[in-house]
């Protein structure tokens, strides 16, 4: 006899349903690492259980229950090994030191997918960490597989989930939802952290790529849970549109072997129309709303790259408004670098190249690759093919980047090849 | 973002004033710093990888000769003041974290207890994600 196996939608109920198990008996039971396995537990029980005995009717109630249970057993082993009870009564409000009660449940308005995002992505913690801590505890992958995407040793990355969850708990910051003034806060981290997630993953050709495009997929997946909990929040629609406006572009955006092709030169019938018109639709009810974000504008940028059939129908006057109220939202000098591109499109690469004179004093740019390679961009635009090619080479010598070094080397020798043949 | 710190250790004196030479008790104090260190950097989630490496009298280097099969000569290091004696990859939250690992790395205890404030050479891994072109 084969034992019987969940299939896809059992899988994917599971993997649905686990931050939410996890955050109602965090909630109850305040006690981060101690859940993970209770919750680990009753995972494993649903998914050796119900192939036999099929998906209980309140297949959250069950998997809260088994794993509450499983807690309350947990809890009382390490009692009796450590005989803390007294210290454990004391600490513990009398209507929690019962276990719950088999119709232990929580409201539908309670969303606990939400409150554990808040949670994991904790002002006290670190990106990286909150990243970490977010892929593991809400995003369900292993600890192998977070330490493979981010190419670090598993050791090293079960380090750093640990150290996350011990700060969260010696923050003292209890697990519910924050309050209305820390709420937006507390929101923006989680977009934050969610953004940064995607970029990790967004058509990087370094580490395996399978991996990488993952926690693209990843972010999408728990931005479209936030967005599915706070369908009215614009900046929330406006992120998952973003992703997915971009992220309509991964087949196009490299060649055969991870080199990085432009935006001009991308196989648009490549892109993903169906992504396409799910975010262009996002994105129009986000900004009808009126409360206009950055990430609600970077959409509509992309949403404007998208619309275009070829390059050369662009809208650029369109991005070069959008710019201009992202430039007057954000006083980040890579938005002034994008910015000055759109003027060099709209009114000519001089216009655009004045602007970054005025970045080369910002000591946020000063050395930085982008604002060489922008000028390249410019420089080349406007004719000067050896002013173009030093920059590009200036601009591969800073990059972090190996396919983005590679993408400016190949430029500067293409366009000095030219100059020389021509 | 991923750094590789390498320790460079002077050529000369390597025989005559290296590790080799000193008390055992000296030794003893650097090589359980250095593995405590990298303890630590373990704990705190920011270890990718670490190794000391050979001396430089068993450094070969290798060229490929005649239909690519390795051609073998000595090592570069007799006449280079300076060679590597181990690296460590650290994934840690910016430069200024990297610049303060190899510092703590820079002051490994040497003989009598000195800090060897040896030259840890910083330098950042491409590991970036490419920006939209």
């Amino acid at each position: 006899m084969t034992a019987a196996c969940l299939d896809a939608n059992g899988v994917n109920l599971l993997r649905e349903l686990a931050p939410q198990v996890l955050g109602a008996v965090i909630r109850r039971f305040r006690d981060f690492s101690t859940a993970e396995d209770a919750v680990q537990e009753a995972l494993l029980a649903a998914a050796l259980q119900w192939p036999k005995d099929g998906v209980p009717d309140n297949p959250r109630g069950w998997l809260i229950q088994v794993a509450a249970r499983r807690m309350t057993d947990h809890l009382r082993t390490e009692l009796a090994r450590r005989r803390r009870e007294a210290v454990v009564l004391l600490q513990t409000p009398p209507d929690e030191q019962m276990a719950p009660p088999p119709d232990f449940e929580i409201g539908a308005d309670h969303d606990d997918t939400l409150i554990l995002l808040f949670m994991c992505c904790h002002p006290a913690l670190t990106r990286p960490s909150a990243i970490a801590l977010t892929l593991r505890a809400v995003g369900g992958l292993t600890t192998a597989e977070i330490a493979n995407a981010f190419l670090v040793p598993e050791t090293t990355m079960a380090q750093r989930i640990s150290r996350a969850k011990q700060r969260i708990k010696s923050s003292g910051v209890p697990f519910r939802m924050p309050s209305d003034d820390e709420r937006a806060e507390r929101l923006d981290a989680v977009l934050h952290v969610l953004y940064l997630l995607f970029n990790e993953g967004y058509a990087s050709s370094v580490g395996p790529a399978l991996q990488r495009s993952d926690l693209s997929n990843e972010a999408i997946r728990l931005a479209r849970a936030v967005h599915n909990v706070l369908p009215n929040d614009a900046e929330v629609t406006g992120l998952l549109a973003l992703m997915l406006l971009t992220d309509a572009r991964r087949a196009a955006r490299t060649g055969p072997n991870s080199e990085l092709i432009p935006l001009t030169e991308q196989d648009r019938t490549l892109w993903d129309q169906r992504a396409i018109s799910e975010g262009v639709g996002l994105v129009t009810s986000a900004l009808s709303r009126g409360a206009v974000g950055t990430y609600q504008l970077q959409a509509a940028i992309a949403a404007v790259h998208d619309e275009a059939a070829r390059a050369e129908e662009t809208d650029w006057p369109q991005i070069l408004a959008l710019y201009g109220l992202l430039k007057r939202m954000s006083d980040n000098p890579m938005v002034t670098l994008n910015h000055a591109i759109a003027v060099a499109m709209v009114n000519g690469p001089p216009a655009g190249l004045s602007l970054l004179e005025a970045l080369d004093a910002d000591e946020r740019l000063a050395g930085h690759h982008r604002l060489d390679a922008v000028r390249a961009h410019l420089l080349e635009m406007a004719g000067d093919h050896e002013g173009a090619v030093a920059g590009y080479l200036r601009a591969a010598a800073r990059t972090t980047s190996i396919p983005e070094r590679n993408y400016l080397t190949t430029k500067a020798a293409r366009l000095a090849n030219d100059g020389r043949s021509g | 973002m991923k750094y590789m710190l390498m320790m460079h250790a002077p050529r000369a004196g390597w025989t005559n004033a290296g590790i080799g030479t000193w008390p055992p008790g000296d030794i003893k104090a650097h090589i359980n710093f250095m593995m405590g260190f990298n303890k630590e950097l373990q704990e705190a989630g920011e270890l990718v990888g670490a190794e000391g490496l050979a001396g430089p009298e068993a450094a070969l280097v290798v060229r490929a000769g005649k239909n690519g099969a390795p051609e073998v000569t000595d090592g570069p290091f007799a006449e280079a003041k300076e060679f590597l004696a181990g690296y460590w990859i650290v994934d840690c939250e910016n430069q200024e974290r990297a610049y303060a690992i190899a510092a703590r790395v820079s002051a490994a205890p040497g003989k009598g207890g000195v800090p060897l404030n040896m030259p840890i050479e910083v330098r950042e891994v491409m590991s970036a994600p490419p920006v939209e072109l």
